[in-house]
């Protein structure tokens, strides 16, 4: 019997209108929680709106979201056999599922 | 559909890493408008940020030095291939670089005031600046967006995906773009472009740099006409982080822990292993990095590697006050991960880490194609068939300040903007595409990429494992097709991946073409089947886009100087 990390992930294209879908992801011991959500994108679903750049490295900053309540970094949280709840942030502006926009006002193209 | 934006400016900069950055400060510095875009946001998705400690750079600051003795070291590990104008202009100008990194806030190791070096592997003696702990491409990062930030003239565009150059009677005259967060195609017209996307380690299933580096400049040059130049010279970072796995932790970081402490690379039984393949370490961290990779998958395809399939390298003979004086809070986050140093070894094995490749360039960066200039690791030559430990964020910035500078002076002459509409039809047409919702898991597709170069690609190479990798290559060239998939929505996923595997299936059918017909072993180009170098084969292959083909000339290393050893 394998473990599995059951993450229930927030998916939308606007706060009002979005909703929580669950995915099994097989668990491995020193996973991070962005290596659940790429596992998920490679064997579920490909539409499912991260971002990251430096995988694992915690240096670009850029997969900051919601897990379990907290303000964290998907590449630094570490994936767990149980039910995880991963959210956008919920004080940016949603761009799509567990994106949001988080550049600086100033570098935002068409501003 | 979306409506197409366009904007105009004098200089487009493609990537923020350290050689983008530097080039858009440099340009707006010399009076003209520049618009610095980012797939991802601006100066945190390249590799600059990722880089953890050395920095080659003949300051003498620790040792006597010259950029001559730089020189020496950095052609003599590029194995004869280098061109030597470009190697030159890195060892020549770097010292001015990182002073000048220093005058903008980037806290160099220093010890008495003076700036530290280390020794790396390669170079005859310390010449390696960073920054504690593990920290210098952070910090390199945050002092050049300081400065994109108080330098008039820079428009920002995070988000903005580029995907194709717009060319023009043989000219470029600015790009298309999927600006992501809005999901809206983009028009850019541009004076002058610089190519500053880093390089192609993203093809390879281990690799040591951020998810960006998929080989998209050298697509975007090769598609508009520009030559590329020794794409068979992938650079395998020998001792990338294995096993037991790490989070929240780059794999490159036992590097600087070699630097710091030596270590000790062991095979599986427990035994030093690297005098088998005609280097000896004694605890010092001298071998480079062809060799070290060399030695070790040989020693795993021998039946003596660690359990997940690579070498140990122990620290167990520090003491714990030589570890944490070394490493500070780096020691916290390794034991985080459970992981004691003075108690167990770690597993380390090869990891795809740079590109020596790339598109061919003068001293200037100005490339064969009039209007587009290329910065950083984009640009071919430099580094021959084997990059020294260290030059690669040296190359960065004086690229990059090189490509700035030429490109505002190229920008400044031209009165008007060449950019037609017309010209950018065809690839508005692919960025501006409607939902197309069939298709196949983009995101497998790049792990089936990354798998296929990893095994038949890799470091050691065969006729047969070559013959299979551009079969299979093209396998998924047809899967993908020639229309972009995707919803149309905003960060559609399916459809970034699908400009992102255009690119990088095009990158690694023309790496495993030229290394199938390099029929010799040189640097990091290993073939099993052919061991050894050939005098013949002191040549660079230069690869052409042609209607739709590849076309590979061999030509003699450009500007060797005649007393180079």
């Amino acid at each position: 019997m394998t473990a599995v990390a059951r993450l229930r992930v927030w998916r939308g294209l606007a706060p009002q209108a979005g909703q929580f879908e669950s995915y099994e992801v097989p668990f491995e011991s020193g996973q991070s929680v962005l290596d659940g959500l790429r596992w998920i994108r490679a064997n579920h679903d490909p539409t499912l709106a991260i971002r990251y750049s430096c995988i694992n490295a915690n240096a670009c900053k850029e997969c900051v979201m919601e897990i379990d309540g907290a303000t964290a970094y998907a590449c630094s949280a570490r994936l767990e056999p149980r039910e995880m709840i991963v959210k956008p942030l919920s004080n940016k502006a949603l761009v799509r599922d567990l994106v949001t926009e988080i550049a600086p006002p100033a570098e935002r193209f068409g501003t | 559909m979306t409506a197409a934006m366009h904007v105009e400016t004098d200089v487009l900069v493609i990537g923020s890493g350290g050689a983008g950055m530097y080039a858009a400060i440099e340009a707006a510095q010399s009076g003209v408008r520049v618009l610095l875009a980012d797939r991802s946001l601006i100066g945190r998705g390249g590799a600059t940020v990722m880089a953890q400690m050395t920095v080659a750079v003949a300051l003498g600051s620790q040792a006597p030095d010259h950029w001559t003795y730089h020189l020496r070291d950095t052609l003599e590990a590029g194995r004869g291939l280098c061109d030597e104008s470009l190697s030159r202009l890195i060892c020549e100008e770097g010292p001015d670089c990182i002073r000048q990194m220093d005058a903008w806030g980037v806290g160099w190791a220093r010890k008495d005031g003076r700036i530290v070096a280390a020794q790396a592997p390669g170079h005859d003696r310390p010449r390696c600046v960073y920054v504690d702990f593990l920290n210098t491409g952070p910090a390199v990062s945050k002092a050049l967006r300081a400065v994109v930030n108080k330098t008039s003239g820079i428009r920002k565009a995070s988000d903005l995906l580029v995907t194709d150059l717009v060319s023009d009677a043989g000219e470029v005259v600015g790009a298309t773009a999927l600006h992501l967060t809005s999901g809206a195609p983009v028009t850019i017209a541009a004076k002058a472009t610089i190519v500053a996307t880093g390089g192609l380690t993203r093809l390879y299933r281990r690799n040591s740099a951020s998810a960006n580096m998929g080989g998209d400049g050298y697509a975007l040059a090769l598609r508009a006409g520009a030559p590329l130049i020794d794409m068979e010279f992938v650079q395998f970072f020998p001792i990338g982080h294995l096993a037991p796995r790490l989070i929240g932790m780059d794999p490159i970081m036992w590097d600087p822990f070699r630097y710091k402490l030596g270590g000790r690379l062991l095979n599986g039984d427990g035994e030093e292993f690297t005098s088998r393949y005609g280097s000896s370490e004694d605890g010092a961290y001298v071998l480079t990095r062809d060799l070290a990779t060399f030695a070790i998958i040989k020693e795993v395809e021998a039946g003596r590697g660690s359990p997940h399939g690579g070498a140990y390298l122990s620290f167990e003979h520090c003491a714990p006050a030589e570890l944490r004086a070394a490493f500070g809070p780096v020691i916290d986050r390794l034991a985080a991960n459970a992981i004691d140093l003075t108690k167990m070894p770690v597993e380390v094995a090869p990891i795809a880490h740079y590109h020596m490749g790339g598109v061919t360039a003068d001293a200037r960066m100005e490339t064969e194609i009039l209007g587009l200039l290329v910065a950083g690791e984009a640009v071919g030559g430099a580094n021959g068939a084997n990059r020294l430990s260290g030059n690669a964020v040296t190359e960065a910035l004086v690229f990059g300040r090189r490509a700035g500078r030429s490109a505002a002076a190229h920008a400044a002459k031209m009165t008007s903007q060449p950019f037609r509409p017309q010209a950018a039809a065809a690839a508005l047409d692919l960025v501006a595409r409607d939902r197309v919702a069939s298709g196949p898991n983009s995101a497998d597709m790049i792990l089936r990429l990354q798998s296929i170069m990893a095994d038949d690609v890799g470091p050691f190479r065969t006729r047969e494992k070559l013959d299979r990798a551009i079969a299979r290559i093209d396998d998924l060239g047809a899967e993908l097709g020639e229309r972009p998939f995707g919803d149309g929505q905003r960060l559609d996923m399916r459809r970034i991946d699908w400009f992102d595997l255009r690119n990088m299936l095009l990158v690694a059918r023309v790496v495993a073409l030229a290394a199938l017909r390099r029929t010799e072993s040189r640097g990091a180009h290993q073939r099993e089947d052919f061991p050894g170098m050939v005098p013949e084969w002191r040549v660079n292959q230069v690869a052409r886009w042609r209607e739709g083909e590849i076309e590979f000339v061999s030509a003699s290393p450009a500007h060797a100087l005649a007393a180079a050893q």
